[in-house]
């Protein structure tokens, strides 16, 4: 019988016991089982105990809760329409207090997660945690790794500045280089056969519902799994039945995690404050000059990309990333060994290192390349330029006309009818340019039923329909009448 | 129990959970003290971070209107001395978020009670609807619910709270302009709203 629980005693209520009780405390208590659930969430064995290893995942946890708090917060002034995205986004920066502060936290808490991801990864590969009945927590592990890249591509898009948009369309073509499939794929990911407003509108939902969504759902998988199966602790530790003395998560770990989690949210608030995240011009797709680049976590594969010309591609970014995917996914299928020190898993962690080093390297040489390229250099430091001078101009909002006040119409007469429109209140049931109400039908298109004399006949005596609606009577002088007729038979 | 003792390996965590008889973990003062340290900068870290969200969210409902413009309803001449309420559109520009809306919005140009000239909203002082002038009776109309009004704008009967609102006025350059505001609707006492 695998033990689950190893040697350790928890804390018992006579105990000398840190944590505070009180009044409060026993009315929950009584009500919800508040004691209980704090020993199961706090009282997690640790074999070995607390380590500062084995904070990423906390941090982890940490930082996305952070980017679901800034999320809902610019989520009360985005606006993810191909039209107004930009200027929303323009107006949370320049206008709302604290607005380029909130968006900072959100766009560094980005990067935050993907490096976190990494170091998380790679602390749980190289201490071999997913051996030992593990493999669920590890590939529910994977999935997390790939939704959080979705949610950086998807959310890359939302501010519709030059860099969003076409980094997304490099994006976007990359699969279409896959034979049979790839073009199908693009469309997929376009929702169409272009980048516009079905893409906006489906990353935004993707990025803010689906992804987001899913990777709650794989959190709390990937806790569950945790906490059932116990954590794996140190390397020299069984990984099938540990037999370190183990210590509760708090207060040991919690301090540790707590520590590390306050470190990683001063520094992106930091940043947010010293280095704003930068918005760039309303994307044009008609320019043909600029030059996209990919955020930074997916330079290595912009760069990869560069060595699979033409009919090659298909290997380079088809059939290897699908390999390289695979093998981390399948990991603990594949290395059955119950050897977690990393000096006797030779294959596994020289693999790892390389892909690691080659990725950081491609990341690298796609800087250089750059630097290194007179006329790439210039551009990008133009766009750079651009980008700066965007942010410091002041804010010009989006104009549109109001409902109740079309354009002013060519034809004085039908310009004075809408005068007349609107000083009667027939907007007031009728609707704005007579699109219609509830209260009242709608007047658009009325030339079709009943032509002009018959209609300033009908203002006059009314039908029984008229009577029945309750429209209520009007004085008109013959000019109000005959404009009032003109405007009521223009409306299309 | 087992106390397979391992952790002198490569491992020199001094937090290890102590022997098997005492539940407590070791150092619990060092303890208790670092993890108040922690509580104690997180408690400082907070308001860093929540006063900015707060107002961030907050920002709108502390919103002062937007600038409102003073329009040339025309030459102030023509407006000494209404027979009867002339009626106007006035181009008003409304900051709307991120956008910026235009529209029209109807005034009447009439008489105040002691003869001077008065600029009248339109937008009835109930729920909001165009008030008519009638010239056959001599009163403003609305037709939403059948408030009347004085030629001069004075609440007569209907479920208007007040009369109708007058808008600020000017005369600049011998053009009579007017500011055009927004007042709320259903109080009996007079409130720019923006």
């Amino acid at each position: 019988m695998s033990t689950q629980q190893p040697n350790f005693t928890p804390p018992s209520a006579p105990g000398p016991d840190t944590r505070r009780r009180g009044r409060m405390f026993d009315w929950f208590n009584q009500r919800i089982g508040l004691e209980k659930l704090l020993h199961e969430a706090l009282d997690e064995p640790i074999p070995g105990g607390p380590r500062f290893a084995y904070v990423f995942g906390s941090a982890l946890l940490a930082v996305f809760l952070l980017q679901i708090v800034t999320g809902v917060a610019l989520l009360f002034y985005y606006g993810p329409t191909v039209d107004h995205a930009h200027t929303s986004v323009a107006y949370i920066v320049k206008v709302v207090t604290g607005g380029s502060f909130i968006r900072g936290l959100h766009v560094y808490g980005a990067s935050a997660m993907i490096i976190l991801l990494v170091v998380h990864l790679a602390q749980t590969f190289l201490y071999g945690a997913y051996k030992g009945r593990r493999e669920l927590q590890w590939v529910s592990g994977c999935v997390l790794l790939f939704l959080v890249l979705g949610m950086g591509f998807t959310g890359y898009l939302l501010p519709w500045d030059e860099k969003a948009y076409f980094a997304t369309k490099v994006g976007t073509n990359v699969p279409s280089e896959i034979p049979v499939v790839g073009s199908l794929v693009k469309r997929l990911l376009l929702r169409g056969n272009h980048l516009g407003a079905l893409t906006l509108s489906s990353f935004f939902v993707l990025h803010v519902f689906v992804i987001s969504g899913l990777i709650v759902l794989f959190v709390v998988m990937h806790l569950f799994l945790l906490r059932h199966r116990g954590a794996a602790g140190p390397i020299n530790e069984d990984p099938v039945e540990p037999k370190l003395k183990a210590a509760p998560f708090y207060p040991g770990q919690v301090i540790k995690d707590l520590a590390f989690v306050l470190v990683v949210i001063v520094a992106i608030a930091l940043l947010a404050h010293f280095m704003p995240a930068d918005l760039g011009p309303k994307a044009n797709p008609a320019d043909t000059q600029y030059l996209p680049r990919p955020d930074w976590y997916f330079r290595f594969l912009f760069q990869w990309l560069k060595y699979w010309p033409g009919s090659r591609a298909i290997i380079g970014i088809g059939v290897i990333p699908a390999v390289v995917g695979l093998l981390l996914v399948v990991l603990p299928f594949i290395d059955r060994r119950p050897e977690r020190r990393p000096t006797r898993r030779p294959v596994a962690v020289g693999i790892f290192l390389a892909v690691l080093v080659g990725v950081i390297a491609l990341s690298a040489l796609s800087n250089y390349d750059d630097s290194h390229n007179p006329a790439v250099a210039k551009q990008l430091a133009l766009q750079r330029q651009q980008s700066d001078e965007f942010l410091r101009a002041p804010f010009k909002p989006d104009v549109q006309g109001a409902a109740d006040a079309p354009a002013a119409p060519a034809n004085p007469l039908i310009a004075q009818g809408a005068g007349v429109y609107q000083a009667k209140s027939c907007f007031a049931c009728h609707g704005a340019g007579g699109a219609g109400t509830p209260m009242a039908p709608k007047l658009v298109g009325i030339s079709q039923k009943v032509p002009a004399d018959q209609l300033a006949y009908l203002l006059q005596h009314y039908s029984p329909a008229m009577i029945k609606g309750g429209m209520p009577k009007f004085q008109f002088s013959d000019a109000d009448l005959k404009a009032l007729v003109a405007y009521l038979e223009s409306l299309k | 129990m087992k106390t397979n003792d391992l952790s002198n390996g490569g491992a020199n965590n001094s937090e290890a959970a102590g022997s098997g008889s005492t539940p407590a973990p070791h150092h619990p003062a060092r303890r208790s003290f670092l993890l108040r340290l922690l509580n104690l900068a997180a408690a400082g870290l907070t308001p860093v971070l929540a006063v900015p969200y707060i107002r961030f969210l907050l920002y709108p409902i502390f919103l002062r209107g937007s600038k409102k413009l003073w329009f040339s309803l025309g030459a102030a001449g023509q407006f000494s001395s209404p027979t009867a309420p002339i009626s106007r559109l006035v181009p008003v520009k409304m900051e709307d978020g991120w956008l910026e809306s235009s529209g029209q919005r109807p005034v009447y140009i009439t008489k105040d009670a002691q003869g001077q000239v008065e600029v009248l909203s339109a937008v009835c002082p109930h729920l909001g609807c165009t008030v008519q002038w009638s010239s056959a009776k001599n009163q403003f109309l609305c037709p939403c619910h059948g408030s009347v009004f004085t030629p001069d704008g004075a609440h007569i009967s209907g479920p208007s709270p007040r009369g109708m609102d007058s808008l600020p006025v000017k005369v600049e350059n011998g053009e009579l302009m007017v500011k055009y505001e927004d007042f709320s609707q259903l109080q009996p006492v007079k409130k720019v709203i923006g």
